[in-house]
């Protein structure tokens, strides 16, 4: 086997050590992402390291964060620098021949520079080994608290221009951590983090049960439930600023809070007139519309892209199964066909496939299935797996799941062939959110 | 199932009837002749037992006339929300205390095991806690006594991943105020 071979074999295994460095005296809730699988063919990609200035750490390497973003795709293969020949960080630097005998596709170099404003700005080029050209250049001024998201913003512009799909690195996860769950000093947090699972702050905690968090379209706000009085509430929380406010808290179930595409509703499942029913507020006014009407379990509404279906989970034919709602006409009809439980669906950005939980011979996996055609996949191979969403460029979807008895994150592609997980050091992860697209350089931080 | 619960509401509002026909007016007793003079006696009259406590400390209800607590926490079966033939019996005698003690209330919190999902699960937990609620309003208590919440799979009793862990977080818990 030839040295070449030999590095390409094992990249994730290089990943993983990057990452084991990247994280090594960090305090994050989220722990070292484990790759599991990736596609067989993966585009071979070097991100070289930054030539950085003094106001970096020697554990600051905006190029380990670049290609830990790629690697988690499952499509490229970054070679680890270790094994680089040489290390260019400037155009006069860069030898074709260098990367051609490594196998290397793709090549990406920077520097970074402290701009008279005091900004850092962060030089980058992409080439195409092959064709000797470069593929995409710019200069990115940002905070120099903001270089994480400078080196996710290269990731998405690196990701896109070779793929053709816009990149989904500079988003954000929202997600529950509970702590001693099952006793009495049980505590819940809603934590925020990077994509990557770096930077997680605490949104809000209590001694009382959190869940079913999703985001606004802006991504500047978040809607939960919380049972802070002892009973649920719906809340809405300004990301930046913290602050709070109680939407609904009728008596009986106040749940699944999912914004409009248009940021302008609310849908939330409520009890008050008797059992749980959809509905969809008018958050200018707080006008209630009640969606549905039948004795059932009616519950986990979910929009369709364009804002004129909903999409929810209903026990009215015996069974949890999928159904949906026209909101113009009101008119319902069921989706999922196959199997005795299904439930929590997430339409993808395409509005023609769906994904949600499946119970298979007792087990609980997520599936993916078109929306017209009982073509359902099994995407996961975990078990107890729930509360699926979608990355916003609809690659990749994270979900909740158990290992070794503990509450982890996962995530997997659509396709079903990439996977990794985020595991927490201090208790149990669940109910994952991932976030809208977000301009991370500009005002949302 | 479904008969024997009406036949035990049956008979709750049969011994209602009976409670409320001991509790109509009944004829003034006549003041009794009694001998003016006392007879001399040494040794009183014992008092009669006093009447046992109906809640200990935490507020929570005995059965009637012993000091062992009542069951306040009554299991389902998976994915239903149907009470057990066994618990029958002590609901009712929830439904009696809670006529008794007009004053008391009661919330009755509806929980699940961690299997489907957690929405899902609010949903299932509020069908075993309206249950619960059902059998004690349809045995005379005042719905005014009574709060429901749904925990979902929130509040497992047991932290486990197992079938016995679960068997024990598929529940409907009283709590009285």
């Amino acid at each position: 086997m030839s040295q070449m071979e030999k590095f390409y074999r094992t990249p994730w295994m290089l990943c993983l050590t990057l990452l084991l460095s990247l994280t090594a005296n960090a305090a994050e809730t989220l722990d070292t992402i484990i790759i599991d699988t990736g596609y067989d063919k993966q585009t071979r990609i070097a991100v070289v390291p930054f030539r950085q200035g003094p106001e970096f750490s020697d554990r600051q390497q905006m190029s380990d964060i670049v290609s830990f973003d790629l690697a988690r795709s499952g499509q490229f293969a970054p070679l680890d620098s270790e094994n680089m020949l040489s290390l260019p960080t400037r155009r006069e630097e860069v030898f074709f021949r260098d990367w051609r005998v490594l196998g290397v596709e793709y090549l990406v170099i920077g520097t970074t520079a402290v701009e008279p404003s005091g900004n850092l700005g962060v030089s980058y080029q992409l080439y195409d080994v092959f064709n000797e050209r470069v593929m995409k250049g710019e200069t990115i001024s940002a905070r120099r608290t903001h270089w994480r998201d400078v080196a996710h913003k290269i990731s998405d512009e690196v990701f896109e221009a070779i793929t053709g799909i816009r990149g989904a690195f500079s988003t954000r996860l929202l997600y529950v951590l509970a702590t001693n769950a099952g006793s009495p000093s049980a505590r819940f947090s809603l934590e925020v983090a990077d994509s990557d699972g770096e930077r997680s702050r605490t949104l809000f905690s209590s001694d009382e049960p959190l869940l079913s968090a999703s985001w606004s379209p802006d991504a500047q706000t978040v809607a939960y439930v919380s049972f802070e009085t002892g009973r649920p509430a719906i809340v809405l929380q300004d990301v930046n600023s913290g602050v709070r406010q109680r939407l609904t808290q009728f008596t009986g179930i106040n749940g699944s809070p999912v914004f409009s595409p248009d940021g302008r509703q609310l849908a939330m499942v409520l009890s008050r007139d008797g059992n749980p029913e959809v509905y969809v507020m008018n958050l200018a006014d707080r006008r209630l519309r009640r969606i549905t009407r039948h004795h059932g379990i009616d519950t986990e509404p979910s929009w369709s892209p364009d804002g004129r279906h909903l999409i929810f989970t209903s026990d009215r034919g015996g069974h949890p199964q999928i159904y949906q709602v026209e909101l113009a006409t009101n008119f319902i009809e069921r989706l999922t066909f196959v199997g005795d439980y299904n439930a929590r669906a997430r339409l993808l950005p395409s509005g023609k496939h769906l994904v949600f939980v499946h119970r298979r011979q007792g087990v609980f996996h997520i599936a993916w299935q078109h929306l017209e055609r009982d073509d359902l996949r099994v995407l996961t191979k975990t078990s107890l797996d729930e509360s699926p969403s979608i990355a916003p460029n609809g690659t990749m979807l994270i979900y909740a799941t158990q290992d070794q008895g503990r509450g982890i994150l996962a995530v997997v592609s659509i396709d079903g062939r990439v996977r990794y997980r985020l595991p927490s050091s201090s208790g149990d992860v669940r109910e994952p959110a991932w976030s809208p697209f977000i301009d991370t350089l500009g005002r949302g931080s | 199932m479904t008969k024997q619960w009406l036949r035990s509401s049956l008979y709750l509002l049969l011994a209602g009837l009976l409670v409320a026909g001991c509790a109509s007016p009944q004829p003034e007793p006549t003041e009794p002749a009694v001998d003016p003079v006392e007879t001399p006696d040494t040794t009183p009259a014992p008092e009669p037992p006093p009447e046992p406590p109906a809640f200990n400390a935490k507020g929570n209800p005995y059965v009637p006339g012993t000091t062992r607590l009542l069951n306040r926490t009554f299991y389902f079966d998976y994915d239903r929300a149907v009470i057990k033939p066994d618990d029958l019996a002590a609901l009712e005698t929830h439904a009696t205390v809670l006529r008794n003690n007009r004053d008391r209330s009661v919330v009755i919190e509806g929980h699940c095991d961690e299997r489907g999902t957690r929405e899902y699960n609010l949903a299932l937990g509020e069908r075993r806690s309206d249950a619960v609620r059902s059998f004690l309003t349809s045995a005379g208590v005042s719905p005014a006594q009574i709060e429901t919440v749904s925990y979902g799979e929130e509040r497992p009793e047991d932290p486990g991943h197992n079938d016995s862990a679960w068997s024990r977080n598929r529940r409907a818990i009283l709590i009285y105020r």
